[in-house]
């Protein structure tokens, strides 16, 4: 799955000014479009959400820095079943809004009442946001390549709002974490992550997302980073 | 509000007020976003003898069910006064002036929430006087509105909300509990700074309509003070300095930088693709 | 949707790190969290105490008023304990009112108070048989992140030992210092992956099978203890957890009320 252009623009950003705007600040004139995190009003732009302003050639928007994650057709996620049903799973997605998985959408051939064999209440899985309504309704499914029933190693929660900063610009931040601590790395978009390696890894990898969490906005994160990832190894080597 | 008489004297003839403010003076004010750990946004405002704790759960699943609009969110404001808040004791739960309170704050926030963003769910918004010295519903929705931005919720602007009042004959600005007691009418005021709607208006006591003019400006005007307090809040919360390790962290955070680079750490340029698909 | 969905990857996280004798918060499994106390937070209150253990935060308000006593005790002054779980501290607590835990709550701490004989019932006495002071002891969870009984205890044993009996506003005298005599502190543990953990935090709790509370006066005696939740503990488990809320409860003592 691509990189959004939301993601693309915060991590562009790294470099940029770093502009927080609060609800109702004014933001530009007219000739702009109101993208996310905006609203227009007589013809002049204002931020509806406390976040990073972001300025394009044709539109603006405001990268939130909290708030719910709100589902988007193709999103992969990482989702804990809360549910069982006889045709369906309830699946919770750290959102306001309950995704529940049709057995048509898992990747098993399950009989109508046979679920719980395939899937039971508190699994984990990682799977994709496959509909989404107009009235928000949502369903996720598992059928596509690489989704699958996730186990062992340990989930860190973070705000949605930071995923793109944890991927980095072509994934470069999460190849970092991945390679300093030879752990392998799921990212949600709605703000899981699943860790799996040797326990010193997983909490290093840890402690790395928590470093993005806390300063995702700040100014050399990259390098800030990339100084407690090399920190973990001094006394490996010999 | 009003008939009960005291000796004090409420206001001298320099326009001095009991607490030695003058008449459109505010109570000293301090507001701080994001207090608490569990709730999805927080707001914590001392004004005067007021403390008031404001709490954003949401956007989240309604519950109960029937309440569910499924074109927007509902706003659901609930406000509380601690049993040891006031000098009598009051008897915990919501009585009729709590659940009053409760909805002309929920119609206020209501206003400029982005309800549209959000069908079939509910902002739930939770504001507990924890000490109270009159005006706790200004102050309760002046946190609110730091609580909702905190949290994330798309708005239209804040809102900044301040009482005014009548105390012996003069119009005065933001009353404190003899004021208010003593005094002869009192009218929370909340606006929408940006554009001056007036979202939460209540009048009670005896004014001319004069009298009510020059309390409506008073309160407007303050209200600008407090929306840049309001703002002032939130950035301090949201400005973090860069590269600084929060205390809680844990223990095993290696506190001095390496000797020299790491030979690995090859920056291959997968696609995000492949990290989001897993190793 | 909650955030607070119980998987087993978190669970069984939970369950590795105690296997080793380890938290996520980097305690071991005896260690309690810090205890920070405010006293005086509400000037309306005879006396308060806002309470952080860890990210738990808990206020607790006296307030005192004239009113007669009980018929079988008519020169004692009478002690109410009452918990609000307000939905403002987690999305766990829902508004309405009070719940089973929040009145097992009231009553573990209000236990507590009385067993452990904190307060001099008779210094509350004004005139025998006719007027004595009625007092209302409020805890007010703030913020919830695991061990409520623990936060709440210390929040109104220390609101009690800082507040003032209001005599004078009442007309029955001079202000005095709440006549108290011990001071019972809790300590909570819960049982993890067949261990003993003290001090749970939110996550801890939910994956917990078996909760205990001990509570101990400075004399070394027990005063009151509540077994909570569906899972069992063993003889030894249960000894040992009172060997550490005696020394929880020394620290406390000494770190609160230089005793």
């Amino acid at each position: 799955m691509n990189e959004t252009n939301d993601s693309k623009e915060e991590c562009s950003r790294q470099d940029s000014e770093r502009e927080l705007v609060l609800p109702g600040d004014f933001i530009t004139d007219g000739k702009f479009k109101a993208g996310s995190g905006t609203y227009m009003d007589g013809g002049k732009i204002y931020a509806s959400t406390l976040g990073i302003k972001s300025m394009r050639s044709d539109f603006v928007n405001v990268v939130p820095l909290s708030g719910q994650y709100i589902p988007k057709v193709g999103d992969q996620v990482i989702g804990v079943v809360v549910e069982v049903g006889p045709s369906n799973w309830l699946v919770d997605i750290n959102s306001p809004y309950p995704a529940p998985m049709h057995i048509n959408e898992a990747p098993w051939r399950v009989d109508f009442g046979d679920t719980a064999r395939y899937l039971k209440v508190g699994e984990s899985i990682l799977a994709r946001i496959f509909m989404v309504d107009e009235v928000k309704h949502v369903q996720v499914s598992m059928k596509d390549h690489g989704l699958r029933k996730i186990q062992g190693g340990e989930m860190v929660t973070i705000s949605h709002s930071k995923v793109p900063r944890v991927i980095g610009r072509n994934g470069s931040m999460i190849q970092m974490i991945k390679n300093y601590t030879n752990c392998m790395i799921i990212v949600g978009q709605n703000g899981r992550i699943w860790i799996d390696g040797s326990a010193e890894g997983i909490e290093n990898a840890v402690k790395a997302i928590r470093i993005i969490d806390v300063e995702a906005q700040a100014v050399g994160l990259t390098e800030r980073l990339k100084e407690f990832l090399e920190g973990t190894q001094k006394g490996k080597k010999v | 509000m009003g008939g009960a008489t005291t000796n004090l004297k409420l206001i001298d003839e320099n326009g001095m007020r009991i607490d030695g403010r003058r008449p459109d003076e505010l109570r000293p004010l301090k507001i701080e976003a994001g207090v608490l750990k569990r709730a999805d946004g927080s707001a914590y405002v001392e004004w005067g003898e007021n403390k008031v704790l404001a709490a954003v759960y949401g956007p989240r699943e309604c519950h109960p069910r029937h309440l569910q609009n499924p074109t927007q969110a509902i706003v659901q404001c609930n406000y509380n006064m601690a049993s040891f808040s006031v000098s009598d004791r009051k008897r915990p739960g919501p009585d009729r002036r709590s659940q009053e309170i409760s909805k002309i704050i929920s119609e206020a926030l209501e206003h400029v929430v982005l309800t549209h963003l959000f069908p079939r769910t509910s902002i739930d918004v939770y504001i507990e006087v924890l000490q109270a010295n009159a005006g706790t519903r200004c102050a309760g929705l002046t946190a609110a509105s730091v609580a909702l931005a905190d949290a994330g919720v798309p708005m239209k602007d804040l809102i900044a909300s301040c009482a005014s009042g009548k105390v012996e004959n003069s119009i005065v600005l933001d009353l404190r509990n003899e004021e208010d007691n003593f005094g002869s009418a009192d009218v929370p005021l909340g606006i929408v700074p940006r554009t001056g709607e007036i979202v939460l208006l209540q009048m009670d006591g005896d004014l001319s309509v004069e009298e009510f003019k020059t309390a409506l400006t008073m309160s407007t005007d303050a209200c600008y003070k407090i929306y840049e307090l309001q703002k002032d809040a939130l950035r301090r919360k949201y400005c973090v300095a860069p590269a600084e390790i929060p205390a809680n962290m844990g223990a095993s955070i290696p506190a001095q930088p390496p000797a020299e680079s790491a030979g690995e750490g090859n920056d291959s340029k997968d696609d995000a693709a492949n990290d989001q698909g897993g190793l | 949707m909650s955030e607070e969905a119980i998987s087993f990857i978190m669970r069984d996280h939970i369950h590795k790190l105690i296997e080793k004798n380890q938290r996520a918060d980097g305690r071991s499994r005896e260690e309690f969290r810090k205890v920070t106390v405010e006293t005086g937070f509400v000037n309306r209150a005879e006396g308060s105490a806002m309470v952080y253990l860890g990210d738990t935060r808990v206020l607790a308000g006296i307030k005192s008023q004239v009113g007669e006593p009980f018929p079988d005790t008519p020169d004692k002054g009478v002690l109410t304990t009452n918990a609000e779980l307000i939905p403002l501290a987690s999305e766990s607590f829902e508004s309405g009112p009070p719940k089973q835990p929040s009145i097992e709550l009231a009553r573990v701490v209000d236990r507590g108070i009385r067993e452990g004989q904190a307060v001099d019932f008779k210094k509350l006495c004004i005139k025998a048989g006719v007027e004595v002071w009625i007092n209302f002891v409020d805890v007010h969870v703030l913020d919830y992140d695991g061990n409520l009984f623990d936060a709440a205890n210390i929040a109104a044993v220390s609101a009690l030992k800082s507040a003032t009996i209001p005599a004078s506003r009442f007309d029955k005298g001079a202000d005095y210092p709440f006549p108290m005599k011990h001071v019972p502190i809790s300590a909570t543990f819960v049982k993890i992956a067949g261990h003993l953990v003290a001090d749970p935090s939110f996550d801890e709790e939910n994956v917990a099978s078996a909760r205990l509370t001990v509570v101990t006066i400075e004399t070394g005696n027990l005063c009151a203890m509540q077994k909570g939740l569906g899972g069992s503990f063993s003889r030894a488990e249960v000894e040992k957890a009172i060997e550490l809320s005696l020394a929880f409860g020394k620290k406390i003592r000494a770190q609160l009320f230089q005793m």
